[in-house]
This record gives structure tokens, C-alpha cells and sequence, in this order.
């Protein structure tokens, strides 16, 4: 029987899961309603079938979210069942709990709102879509991560991962990150998406969209990012790569309208995912890595 | 969906493997060259490097073959730029025509044994590097050891710099015998030696024209032929699945529910769940087909497999390291922990164990300690009993010790609680590892090896 690469990253993932789900008293999968939270939803309901997936879903919603992201969000719920629990970045804002950034963007503001609602619900172990091909940072992070009482990522003090045995042992007060889909690549994630016929956000294939440059990025004429003078707004066919806060998100010019024609763009790109469409990762070099050891994502 | 499937690599396998190697015997250019000339570097990041690169004196205007640092392309976190050191193993991926890749990029100088067991752990295939300029050295020897210990499937040495030893083939020709001397010394297989400059390319991923002494394949070359673990000892071992969860789903059913034949016809009704029960696990080794008897550890009792399902599929066989759900013919008390073997495969469990501890803690082990051990999916109490030895990596022999340090491989003997389907290492490589856990603080104290089953 000959297993192609995605049934073995399929197969690890699985088994990553069912551990979590085992030794843990109250997990939770973040789900924004992006790719890899999409695809690690799939893998959830594979890895339980026929049974119900036996976890919420926690979304850290920055009030600046695409509106097609938040009705597929609430549509996937609805279709599996699930009970979704929402962090809200905007309620923090309006308590004066979190100010905003001079640039607008909302995505390193997540992690308070994020913290908050894995102490409020007791969670102890949190399903995450990162992968190690994104970020140098990642590249370094186990597949379960500990977080102490703050949340905090110690690169420094990681236990070694031995073989396919995962210590999930915790104390009180700390929780653990799982990241099941570690081992993926960004095109892994697009063939894998095509072989399932996984339903994806609108906003992923390309469309029309009123948009302006920054930074050699399109970004969306919107609410919360709004063209500057100078700025030419222009109707241009794109697609998002990335789909996060609107503010900080840009968009690729693409004529991809299937999973197909994604997959060989993916496969042709010469830019790496967050470099292309991510403004808060061009912050510094060593953005992800300051915004981990925080107790993001 | 069937439409994806076109684009090449859709059904290529994967291979995992690890590099090991000592300080500056350029590891990092090495896996720099990998990356780059299989293009997983892609332009925003290669321009990055390229800026850095500059300001540090790379790619004057006199032609240097060298524009970029490719050092630079592995470098990783703020905390280890402003140290200069590396902190940890980093996974890196990339993709060729034949093959993907996980590499485990393991850090050289700073307990290199941590770092190496736990990349090897894992491996394919382990790439040790030595410099040609110096040959064998103790660490090449210690390395060596470790991977022997681990059974690594396949191991390989790049002897790099051969540019800086004007590509003489005798000097490689030493060198490669001091190294076969050494594996038949440890009792490792006969080695795959390749010479190679990673700064220059030569024997990377192209055979050199500047060695035509060597009619081997390059370094990649390798790599993309060599089989995987599960493909050398899947025919060989016999089948362990050890339970993850019971799947009993009873009133909480998915929504959406379907399970329907090829042609879209529904097999089942939501009503044919209500006493559906399925064992959920990873084959840890073997196969496991329908009708096949099992026997399920500790108890030793025995049942026939009747179903096999992945997620509303109905399969015939699975095979490791697929994760399925079975269900057997016996409604038998099976739990989280258990072990289902194929029939007449197994001996008896024990609970008392000798294995080989490498410790992987600055708190070191002493005889009497209480730990936790996690044996596939069982996690028990422990007590060592005693500290029999301490490896010395240099001679492979065994000199007395009584505690066991950071970065120290020893044997030592174990009690556990209650009793596991424990099996030798050399015998079963996924199914005789175990972890040794600190019941204080959670953290992971050894990588197990159970060495011999103490069955009185």
C-alpha cells in the first residue's frame, strides 16, 4: 500500500488530536475561519467520525475581519454543530482595556483577548493552525508547547520531542499549544484542501475587488483601511493568501478561481505567504518571534 | 477534486531526516545549499539574506562565487543572533522532484546529544558532517554512537571542505576508512560517505567535475532513494496499535452523517451508529486487515478484527502509520493505553525493565527516584531501581556509574506500577521507546530504550 506525503501528514495529525483530546481535561481549536483552521477542523471531524468533533472553537475576532470570513465562521458552526466561543479585541477597546496602535492594526492586539478567554473557560490545551514553514519562529516550536500562567513561549526551555510520544503534563495555571499541522507546507495545505474538497472563504479565489498599493501590497478599500492621498484605488482581480485583521492583510493579483489553479500558483509563487500579504510580519525580523513570547498564536 | 492530482508531487512520499555535526564543520552552510538549490528559498527572503549578506562583505564586485552567506538562510531567533549560538532543533522543508523533505536541523556544539536523540528519534536518514581538514574526531565517534543506539535506518557522512584539501582523493580515501573502521567498531551497517563542498556546491545536490575520483551519487541523490523507516519495517514487524480512544459516540453523533458507496448510494443511517464502538489509534508497526485475529495487551485477550474505518471510509487493510478506528468481533473492556497486537506475536508484559536512559535533563537521575514513564499511549509510575552503567560514546563500552547526568546515555533498572507490552528496542523501534517524565514539574527527564525484558 503506498501512502502519499499528505495521507502521512494527515495520519500525524490525526494521532496528534486524538492525544490532545485523551489527556486533556478541556480543550479548544482556534478558528478564524482561515485555511489552516479550516483544514484543521477537517482533520477533527475525521479523527472522531462518527462521532461529534468533542471540543469548541475559540475565535479572537479584532472587530476588523473580512464579513465573508465571519458568515463562513458562523456557517461552519452551524453545519458541524459546534459551540463557538469569541474573544473580542473591540470590547477590549471599549473598556479601555487595550488602546490602539498608531498604524491601525489590530493583530498583535489579539493576545490579551486570547489569554482572557483560555482563562476564562479553563482551557488546557488550545489547537492552533501554525506550521513551521511560516516564520523562523515557528520553525523552532514543538508540536505541543507549553505556555506558563502569562502564556508565554520560552524557546529556550522547550521539552525535546521524542518519536511520536507527546508530554502534554502541565501544573496549574499553565496550558498547552497544540499544533497539529506543524510538519505542513503552504502547498500541502492547497493539495490537501483540493483532494477533500474542503469549502474555503470566498475571499481565498480570486475576484473583484476595489483596491490601492502599500507597501507593494493590494490592500481592500474598507472601513478600517482606507486609501491614503496618493493612493489610486483601482478594480483589480486578487485573491488573499492570508486571511486576517483587514488592516494589515493584503491581497495577491490572481486569476485563481479553483483550488486547482491555486495550487499552481502557490507552486510558481517566488514570495513566502507572510511576506507577501502580511504588514505586521514586515514590522522587524523578529516580529512573530516578540509576538509568540507574548502568547500569541 | 480529481484535478489536483496533476500537479507533480501529489503522491510523492516523505522523508524525514536530521543533520549532526560539530562546531563550524559548516552544518549551516550545508543546509543553506539544500534549501537553495532546491529553491524552497523564495525572492523576499532570499533578498533579506542577500541585503544582509552585503553588509557583512559577501558579493564584492571582483566575481566572488559566493554572493550570499547561506548560513544566513538557517539563522534563527533574535535571542540566538544576539548569543551567536543555537538554542534548538529547527524544522525545515523543501521539496524536489522525487521527494518531500523534513529536515531537522539539530544544533552542533551545545548538548549535541539532546539535540541529536531528538532529531534522530524521529529520522529516515541522519546526514553526520565532518571536515575534511579533520577527519574523525571524537565527536564524529559520539555522534556515530548515538545514531547506533537509536537505529537510525540509514546513516550518512558528508566530508565537506574537500575544497579546502584541493579535492584529493586520498585524503578522502582515509578518511573514509577511519570511518567504516568506526561503524564496524559500534556494529553500525556500512556507511554512505559522500565528499562534498556545501559553500561551493560541489556533490550537493550535482556530481562535481572537480571530483572524478568519486563515482558516487551526490548527497541529495542519496536521500531521494533511500527508503523510509516505515517502508523497511513495515514487512517486518508484527502489528501494534496502541489505543488512543474509545470511539462510542452513542447520542453525540456528527451532523452530517453519510456513509455511502462509491456511486453516492448511503450504506448506513444515522440509526446504525447508536451502537457503534471502534478502537482509535496509529499502527505503531505492521499491518492489520479484516478477519485478522488480534489479541489485546495486557490482558491477552483475543478478538477478530471485523471493521476498518477512516472517517466513513470502510478499509480492507491499514497499515502503519495510518490512523484508523478499529472494531472487533468481542465486546472485550478495552481502554485507552491498551495494546492491540496481531495474535501469537507477543510474549508476556513484565513489570521490570532494563533500558538504556539518555537523559536529557540538567536534574539528574539518582536510584530510588519515582518517575513517569509514557509507553505509547500509557503513561505509569515508575521507581529505578538501580543505575547499572554509563555509556562511554567514545569506546561504546560501559564504565560504572551510579547517577546518570545531563547529556549521559546508562542503563538502568526499572520497576514499573503496573504491567506494559514492552518490547526491546533493537527489536521494535517504535513500540520498545518510551518517555521518562518528572511527576514534579511534567518536564521530560530521558529518551527510553528498553534493552531486555525481565521476565523474572
Amino acid at each position: 500500500m503506498e501512502l502519499t506525503s499528505l495521507d502521512l501528514l494527515e495520519s500525524e495529525a490525526i494521532h496528534i488530536i486524538r492525544e490532545v483530546v485523551a489527556e486533556f481535561e478541556r480543550p479548544a481549536l482556534l478558528f478564524s475561519g482561515g485555511k489552516d483552521s479550516v483544514l484543521m477542523l477537517h482533520l477533527a471531524t475525521k479523527a472522531f467520525w462518527p462521532g461529534r468533533v468533542p471540543f469548541p472553537v475559540l475565535h479572537v475576532d479584532t472587530g476588523h475581519n473580512f464579513p465573508e470570513v465571519i458568515e463562513f465562521r458562523d456557517r461552519t458552526v452551524e453545519r458541524l454543530g459546534l459551540h463557538l466561543e469569541v474573544g473580542s479585541v473591540q470590547e477590549f477597546i471599549d473598556r479601555g482595556e487595550l488602546a490602539e496602535r498608531a498604524d491601525g492594526t489590530r493583530n498583535p492586539l489579539q493576545t490579551v483577548p486570547l489569554l482572557d478567554a483560555i482563562a476564562r473557560n479553563k482551557f488546557d490545551a488550545v489547537f492552533g493552525g501554525g506550521r513551521r514553514d511560516e516564520d523562523k519562529a515557528r520553525a523552532k516550536e514543538r508540536i505541543l508547547s507549553l505556555r506558563d500562567e502569562f502564556g508565554q513561549w520560552d524557546p529556550r526551555n522547550q521539552r525535546p520531542e521524542l518519536w511520536n510520544l507527546y508530554n502534554g503534563r502541565h501544573t496549574v495555571g499553565q496550558h498547552v499549544r497544540a499544533f497539529p499541522i506543524s510538519n505542513w507546507t503552504e502547498l500541502d495545505v492547497w493539495r490537501y484542501i483540493g483532494r477533500e474538497g474542503i469549502e474555503l472563504p470566498s475571499l481565498y479565489f480570486a475576484h473583484e475587488r476595489e483596491v490601492f498599493s502599500r507597501d507593494g501590497m493590494w490592500r481592500a478599500v474598507g472601513e478600517v483601511s482606507a486609501p491614503r492621498p496618493g493612493e489610486e484605488v483601482m478594480l483589480k482581480k486578487v485573491r488573499y493568501r492570508t486571511v486576517g485583521d483587514m488592516s494589515c492583510t493584503g491581497a495577491v493579483a490572481s486569476e485563481a478561481v479553483t483550488v486547482h489553479d491555486v495550487v499552481r500558483e502557490v507552486a510558481a509563487s517566488t514570495l513566502t505567504e507572510r511576506g507577501a500579504t502580511r504588514a505586521d510580519d514586515r514590522i522587524s525580523e523578529a516580529a512573530m518571534e516578540d509576538r509568540k513570547k507574548d502568547g500569541y498564536f | 477534486m480529481s484535478t489536483v492530482t496533476e500537479t507533480p508531487l501529489a503522491h510523492a512520499t516523505l522523508f524525514r531526516f536530521a543533520t549532526a555535526g560539530s562546531v563550524d564543520d559548516g552544518k549551516s552552510t550545508l543546509v543553506g545549499r539544500l534549501l537553495h538549490d532546491s529553491k524552497a528559498i523564495l525572492a523576499d527572503t532570499l533578498d533579506a539574506v542577500t541585503r544582509t549578506s552585503a553588509t557583512r562583505g559577501f558579493g564584492g564586485e571582483n566575481g566572488s562565487t559566493q554572493r550570499i552567506d547561506l548560513a544566513l538562510l538557517t539563522d534563527g531567533l533574535r535571542a540566538e543572533r544576539e548569543q551567536g549560538i543555537t538554542i534548538d532543533v529547527a524544522y525545515r522543508y523543501f521539496t524536489t522532484n522525487r521527494r518531500s523533505f523534513i529536515l531537522a536541523d539539530c544544533p552542533g556544539h551545545i548538548q549535541y546529544t539532546k539535540n541529536t536523540v531528538t532529531g534522530a528519534s524521529t529520522a529516515d536518514a541522519v546526514v553526520v558532517l565532518i571536515d575534511a581538514r579533520k577527519g574523525v574526531l571524537e565527536q564524529t565517534r559520539r555522534h556515530l554512537s548515538v545514531l547506533r543506539l537509536l537505529r537510525v535506518p540509514n546513516v550518512l557522512v558528508a566530508v565537506n571542505k574537500i575544497d579546502l584539501v584541493g579535492f584529493r582523493e586520498d585524503i578522502f580515501r582515509a578518511i573514509e576508512a577511519d570511518l567504516q573502521s568506526v561503524a564496524a567498531e559500534i556494529g553500525l551497517p556500512q556507511l554512505v560517505v559522500v565528499p562534498v563542498s556545501a559553500l561551493e556546491g560541489d556533490n550537493v545536490v550535482d556530481r562535481s567535475s572537480h571530483t572524478p575520483w568519486y563515482t558516487g551519487p551526490s548527497l541529495l541523490d542519496v536521500l531521494e532513494t533511500l527508503p523510509t523507516t516505515d517502508e523497511v519495517e513495515r514487512g517486518l514487524e508484527p502489528l501494534r496499535f496502541p489505543v488512543q480512544l474509545v470511539i462510542r459516540p452513542q447520542g453525540a453523533l456528527a451532523p452530517e452523517l453519510v456513509v455511502a458507496d462509491d456511486a453516492g448510494a448511503p450504506l448506513r443511517d444515522r440509526r446504525d451508529f447508536r451502537d457503534y464502538r471502534a478502537y482509535a489509534g496509529q499502527l505503531a508497526s505492521g499491518s492489520v486487515s479484516v478477519g485478522e485475529q488480534i489479541t489485546v495487551l495486557p490482558s491477552g485477550r483475543s478478538a477478530t478484527v471485523i471493521g476498518i474505518d477512516f472517517a466513513g471510509q470502510s478499509l480492507q487493510r491499514a497499515v502503519a502509520p495510518q490512523s484508523v478506528s478499529l472494531r472487533l468481533s468481542e465486546e472485550i473492556d478495552i481502554a485507552r493505553g491498551d495494546v492491540i497486537a496481531a495474535t501469537g506475536t507477543f510474549g508476556e508484559v513484565s513489570q521490570d525493565l532494563y533500558a538504556e536512559l539518555c537523559w536529557l535533563s540538567s536534574k539528574p537521575l539518582r536510584e530510588g527516584s519515582k518517575v513517569l514513564i509514557k509507553h505509547g499511549s500509557k503513561t505509569v509510575q515508575a521507581l529505578i531501581r538501580a543505575v547499572i552503567g554509563k555509556l562511554d560514546l567514545d569506546t561504546f563500552g560501559y564504565e560504572a556509574a551510579s547517577v546518570l547526568e545531563l547529556n549521559d546515555i546508562g542503563t538502568a533498572q526499572i520497576r514499573l506500577s503496573s504491567a506494559l507490552p514492552i518490547e526491546t528496542y533493537a527489536l521494535h523501534r517504535r513500540t520498545g521507546a518510551f518517555l521518562v517524565i518528572d511527576p514534579q514539574d511534567g518536564n521530560t527527564l530521558a529518551a527510553g530504550l528498553v534493552k531486555e525484558n525481565l521476565r523474572d
